[in-house]
């Protein structure tokens, strides 16, 4: 337990250093608020309909933005071949590597969200829908992400790759989280696509580590 | 030709794009096999050879 | 070890291994091409014809019945080829096995193949139908993300240079996506379920003998196609892969031969 959380802070702590990729994503975040209203129009009412729809597409976007240093750095300097000896599987390290990836992208974007609600026209409810939604939801998509990333690490001109493939894979989190934001005003189906959510996050989390360490031992050889 | 009905064009063009996707398809592999094959002949008319085929004539024989 | 992608000393441990070693299978399989590009000729010719000249048309769809006799093997193609490159997945990660990466990367480009072929019928019959080209149905939508994830494991295939690495990685991704295929598929029939009223349903139909006949033969037909496909490409790759390492070696040999003469000439 100690060693998951020592690579959990040391994640962050190197995030933290150099935090220009986080606060990057966050900037793409926004920006995509921004433009959408500009492309759609300021019609308040279309907007406000649409808002949860925006979040998912722009928090989707800028996950998959800042995927190719998940793992490149590591891989690079030699600290993913010395985890394979460190005490803990490599397994738990993908799982820590699952949590600090969500700290370090999900999180921030979350917390952002109130931004893009205010100009996005969104009600409150709707808001309080959409960020349960996002916080229930965006595990799925670290994890996910965290696979795009672990398949594409030696790939020189991967960069590209790992969005590719992990978009498809991602349908089912959009398809419930938008559902499950937008129906706010307590219709049947916002419960189930909440707890439809939760489940994936659930299913993801637990069963990308296995997926994550199978391709990093695959790429180290 | 039997009559196809009002819906003829529909039926015609599906049949025809299954038929060049097919084809196209097929003229890759066939071609990617060809070429392989043919890499594989230049390098052993040039005398290079993998090791274990040298005792297994057979399998050595098949690619010309 | 690149130069030992395909070990020629291994051990057969049963018959299995035995006959799927990559040289014993450039031995056997060879004898399958012909046989199988003569059943495939043979059940099209059949199937077309019935599809064609004795086949009525349905009662409800008229004779646009036709197009489904190429639509639904395809379709049905479309995901066992995903199955055949899943289960050859579990073999690659588990055993190791080099013909199982092998089958794995000689089926994802003829899966897109037959995929595509899928939905470009189905929007031609649903034009007639149903009066739309596309709609978002569920079995539609999860059909073009499976399309989508052939195209992305062809990309990466491409992208890997050294390819019995990659086989593994391409091997934890495809079967990622075999686990995501059924979520997917709910998701979207649920999506499809909350946002359109189903005017539209493939349930109903009736399907009568002379119209299961000729469906049943054109599956058989591209199923052939498919192995038949699937084989010779597999060959292709192995050869590739032989050849590759062959270039290789010489470029060391010679390497090593021009540098043991200049060592030579230094020296005289």
């Amino acid at each position: 337990m100690r060693a998951f959380l020592i690579v959990i802070g040391r994640d962050l702590q190197l995030a933290i250093k150099n935090g220009g990729a986080t606060l990057t994503q966050l900037i793409f975040f926004i920006s995509i608020g921004v433009i959408m209203p500009i492309a759609i129009g300021p019609d308040k009412q279309i907007l406000a309909d649409l808002a949860p729809a925006i979040i998912w597409i722009a928090a989707l976007l800028s996950t998959l933005l800042g995927l190719d240093r998940l793992f490149v750095a590591d891989h690079e300097d030699g600290t993913l071949l010395s985890l394979h000896h460190a005490s803990i599987s490599l397994t738990s390290i993908s799982a820590a590597k699952i949590i600090s990836h969500w700290l370090i992208t999900a999180l921030p974007l979350i917390l952002a969200t109130p931004l893009l609600a205010v100009m996005l026209f969104m009600e409150l409810p709707q808001f309080l829908a959409t960020i349960t939604a996002l916080l229930l939801g965006t595990p799925a998509l670290a994890a996910l992400g965290a696979i795009g990333a672990a398949i594409s690490v030696t790939l020189k001109r991967g960069g590209m790759v790992a969005p590719i493939l992990i978009l498809p894979l991602a349908i089912p989190i959009l398809i419930f989280g938008v559902s499950a934001a937008n129906s706010f005003a307590g219709a049947q189906t916002s419960s189930s696509a909440m707890l439809f959510l939760g489940a994936i996050s659930l299913l993801a989390v637990a069963f990308a580590p296995f997926a994550i360490s199978l391709a990093l031992k695959a790429a180290e050889e | 030709m039997i009559d196809l009905g009002p819906h003829a064009i529909f039926i015609i063009s599906s049949y025809v794009g299954a038929f060049l996707v097919t084809a196209i398809m097929i003229a890759w592999v066939w071609t990617n096999s060809k070429n392989q094959q043919a890499r594989l002949d230049d390098l052993q008319r040039m005398g290079i050879y993998r090791r274990s085929d040298k005792n297994t004539p057979d399998i050595a024989e098949e690619t010309k | 070890m690149n130069a030992n992608k395909m070990p020629s000393t291994n051990k057969p441990k049963n018959w299995f291994s035995a006959l799927a070693h990559p040289g014993v299978f450039l031995g056997w399989s060879r004898h399958f091409i012909r046989p199988l590009i003569f059943l495939t000729l043979i059940s099209f010719a059949i199937g077309l014809w019935f599809a064609f000249f004795n086949s009525p048309p349905d009662y409800q769809m008229g004779e646009t019945v036709r197009i489904m006799y190429i639509h639904v093997p395809n379709a049905w193609l479309a995901q066992m080829v995903y199955s055949i490159m899943a289960i050859s997945a579990i073999g690659s990660l588990v055993w190791r096995h080099p013909l199982a990466d092998v089958a794995m990367k000689a089926a994802a480009p003829l899966g897109a193949a037959f995929t595509a072929i899928a939905l470009f019928t189905g929007a031609l019959w649903g034009r007639p139908t149903w009066g739309t080209y596309w709609e978002w149905d569920g079995r539609m939508t999860s059909t073009l993300v499976l399309f989508l994830m052939y195209l992305g494991l062809v990309a990466l295939w491409n992208t890997f240079s050294d390819q019995s690495k990659g086989a593994r990685i391409i091997a934890v991704f495809t079967l990622v996506g075999a686990i995501n295929i059924p979520i997917i598929k709910f998701s979207v029939e649920w999506w499809n379920a909350l946002h359109q009223p189903s005017i539209i349903s493939t349930q109903g139909l009736s399907m009568p003998a002379e119209i299961y006949t000729p469906l049943l033969i054109m599956t058989l037909a591209f199923s052939l196609l498919f192995f038949t496909l699937h084989l010779v490409n597999m060959r292709a790759e192995i050869f590739r892969r032989r050849a590759n390492t062959l270039e290789r070696q010489h470029v060391i040999e010679n390497a090593q031969a021009s540098a043991a003469n200049n060592g030579k000439g230094e020296n005289k």
